[in-house]
């Protein structure tokens, strides 16, 4: 048996454990959300779920509205129709940084760092939220995670390489302790070697901290084998959903998404 | 050798790159500088040609360019031959570049001569009455540096560009002119009123402005300030319209007088009596306010609030998913930047003893931006230099009493003003486009760690 092989093997008890332990809840439940900009909409009616410890991806094309999702969960821009809860509370209306406060924290497209401030003090304003309170042992914790970024903490975060700042959004998302990472495109232009130590360093955080991670990504392949479960959104709607396993076998997804790009394995 | 070369091959080309910018320098003297109109003894206008002038600037443009474009040469041919010292990036590491010692060194200097100016301009011309050029001089410009660290807080720092900054240095003068006027509250009781009015305003005009960025936003505080002027100039019941209002109570040393009499500050103090007290107290009063905020602004950069303010000129967006509250952030900064103008209105108020709508037009605010970008959007050093050079440079032409050889006798450098800003502001874009002092400390250097206030001191021992 190949090494994959066994992997998936080793996944798929993991997720039946899991679930058979049975106290998972629904940490966020998007409902009939549709999303405009102006008069055109974005997203139509999604419906989406993320269970407390699982890592979700979302798949698309670009344009399909990923980001959209991934913004408007965040309140900006708010959902026109339907309802986003989050822990049991709407969160809807909020904004955004009352969002934030809950501890959600994300990781935007672009990566969106304070290009004029150190990574020291990009990290800073990511423990904004606890004035600092775990600021030395989260700093710890990231630079386990991310080892380029203590070697690089009085550097300008806007003169460090495209992936180390993908690194320095994630692990300023990290500082502020969230329940619930939302990650957008992380591999995006990225080298398959740095790829795989983002992909890797996420299944981490949702192992070992137990952090539930809801994942946007073009990278379909890696993405779905590293998920849970994942979500197809194709013109704004939710098209497909499943067990990452699931998705990665079909046959429409593999066509559609795996087919002769985004590192997909040549297999015998 | 490669520089050899190219210096052999390019000198032909510099120099007729310099004739052509010559060229064009006569292209626009012939109808600006050539002829001047003046009009003749039958009230007709009556030309007189220049063209020694137009010469002498199509020659100085010449040399100017041929100068620059020698100089540059030879830079570029000993860096194409020395490999580069410093990366592209920034070194990794917290020792202090030399953009950050020349800052330094340079903020020691200022506050060394800053304080001892009055006394040295007594010393070097005799006595304190005939230092006083200086020493209006030093207030003058001292006034523009404490505009400068105000408007920093919300251009350099949080990153809102505010046209129309001379407001709220308006609602200061208006509102100590008023009060002490009207109800005969004293100086130091008007000045923490004044800087609350200008911050009332500042947040009255953050409301509607909280949504604009950029350009937009640039617009709006422009029309913010001329409204502002145009209900000074039109409220005439109250502010006495363009007239202004005069016989403003002047400055006392907390309380005691300036004057000669019995319980003046000089009798009271057993000195002489000298009416240069006054501006020498005067002098350290703006010393003391420009420095104020000088220090207020230090500190709140590396208090949450400071960082959100540089977080928001970087990105709002991340900002706000970080949970930072960019309403608020965005009032504070309008505020407290339209408080310390405040303070200095009230302070210019208190000084001139007279005020009118005419003091705080467009002009005035396009100067405190220009020492803000000139000296490099955020850094307070950079913006007390370009107070000095922006203020004080025009002064200092006054002086020169070679130019009046040159241009003829008429010739007013003060005149020039606008065009030597626009020079200096083109200048600038070219050299620093960055602003003199471009460098930004951060505001935690790692390794020193106890000089941070805040939440983040206690632990940080990464
Ligand atoms: N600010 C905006 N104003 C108007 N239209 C927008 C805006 N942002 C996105 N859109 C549109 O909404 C649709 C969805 O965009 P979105 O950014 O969510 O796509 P995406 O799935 O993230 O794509 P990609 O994979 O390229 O990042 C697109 O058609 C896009 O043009
Ligand atoms: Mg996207």
């Amino acid at each position: 048996m190949s090494v994959a092989g066994i992997n998936v093997l080793v996944e798929e008890t993991r997720a039946l454990a899991a679930e058979k332990a049975g106290v998972r809840k629904t940490l966020l439940s998007v409902r009939g959300v549709s999303t405009y900009y102006g008069s055109v909409a974005a997203l139509r009616g999604v419906d989406l779920d993320v269970t407390e410890g699982e890592i979700v991806t979302l798949i698309g094309a670009n344009g399909a509205g990923k980001s959209t999702l991934m913004m408007t969960i965040f309140g900006a821009p708010q959902a026109r129709e339907g309802t986003i809860t989050y822990d049991g509370r709407e969160i809807t209306r909020l904004p955004t940084h009352e969002i934030a406060r809950l501890a959600i924290a994300q990781s935007p497209e672009g990566r969106r760092v304070f290009p004029r401030m150190s990574v020291h003090e990009n990290l800073q304003m990511g423990a904004a939220l606890h004035n600092g309170q775990y600021f030395a042992q989260d700093l710890e914790r990231v630079c386990a995670l991310f080892p380029r970024l203590k070697e690089r903490l009085t550097q300008r975060a806007g003169t460090m390489s495209g992936g180390e700042q993908q690194m320095l959004a994630i692990a300023r998302a990290l500082m502020s302790r969230p329940r619930l990472l939302l990650l957008d495109e992380p591999s995006l232009g990225l080298a398959p070697l740095v790829v795989k130590g983002i992909f890797d360093a996420v299944r981490d955080l949702n192992r070992r901290d137990g952090m539930t991670i809801f994942l946007v990504e073009q990278n379909a392949y890696h993405a779905l084998k590293l998920a849970h479960r994942g979500y197809v959104l194709v013109n704004g709607r939710i098209t497909m959903s499943g067990t990452g396993r699931a998705l990665l076998a079909d046959p429409a997804i593999k066509a559609a998404y795996l087919e002769g790009g985004h590192g997909a394995p040549v297999e015998a | 050798m490669a520089a050899a070369t190219r210096g052999a091959v390019g000198l032909p080309g510099i120099l007729k790159d310099a004739a052509f910018y010559a060229l064009g320098t006569f292209a626009l003297c012939v109808p600006v500088v050539a002829f001047r109109t003046d009009a003749g003894p039958t009230g007709g206008l009556e030309l007189t040609p220049r063209w020694g002038l137009v010469l002498a600037l199509c020659a100085a443009i010449f040399l100017a360019r041929l100068a620059q474009r020698l100089i540059l040469m030879r830079r570029d041919a000993r860096r194409a031959l020395t490999p580069a010292r410093s990366q592209a990036t920034e070194a990794v590491g917290a020792t202090p570049n030399a953009g950050q010692r020349v800052s330094m060194l340079a903020l020691w200097l200022f506050i060394g001569i800053a304080l001892t100016l009055p006394v040295v301009a007594a010393l070097a011309s005799g006595s304190l009455g005939e230092g006083r050029y200086w020493i209006d001089l030093g207030i003058l410009i001292l006034t523009y540096v404490m505009l400068g660290w105000g408007l920093n807080i919300v251009v350099g720092l949080a990153g809102l560009l505010d046209l129309g900054y001379v407001a709220f240095y308006a609602v200061g003068a208006y509102s100590y002119a008023l009060l002490s006027t009207t109800f005969g509250l004293s100086f130091w009781v008007c000045l923490p009123l004044a800087g609350l009015f200008a911050a009332l305003w500042g947040m009255l005009l953050g409301f509607p402005v909280l949504r604009l960025r950029g350009d937009y936003l640039a617009i709006v505080t422009l029309a913010f300030g001329e409204i502002i002027r145009l209900v000074l100039i039109n409220w005439v019941d109250v502010t006495g319209g363009g007239a202004g209002i005069s016989s403003i109570p002047r400055a006392t040393f907390f309380g005691i007088p300036f004057t000669a009499g019995e319980d003046g500050f000089a009798a009271r103090f057993g000195l002489t009596f000298d009416s240069m007290h006054r501006v020498v107290f005067l002098y350290y009063l703006i010393l003391a306010l420009a420095l104020i905020t000088n220090v207020v602004t230090l500190r709140l950069r590396r208090l949450p609030i400071g960082r959100a303010w540089e977080a928001l000129r970087e990105d709002e967006i991340a900002c706000r998913s970080l949970g930072i509250n960019t309403t608020t952030t965005k009032l504070t900064a309008f505020a407290l930047g339209a408080a310390f103008g405040g303070f200095a209105g009230s302070f210019f108020a208190v000084r001139q003893g007279f005020i009118s709508p005419e003091s705080f037009n467009f002009l005035e605010s396009a100067i405190i931006l220009a020492i803000v970008v000139l000296g490099g959007m955020g850094s307070q050093v950079g913006v007390a230099i370009a107070a000095v050079a922006m203020v004080g440079g025009p002064e200092m032409l006054r002086n020169l009493g070679f130019l009046k050889a040159v241009f003829g006798q008429g010739f007013d450098p003060n005149e020039y003003r606008l065009l030597l800003f626009g020079l200096a502001m083109v200048a600038m874009m070219v050299w620093r486009p960055r602003g003199l002092i471009s460098e930004r400390t951060p505001s935690v250097a790692l390794g020193e760690r106890r000089a941070i206030s805040g939440a983040h001191v206690s632990e940080g021992h990464g």
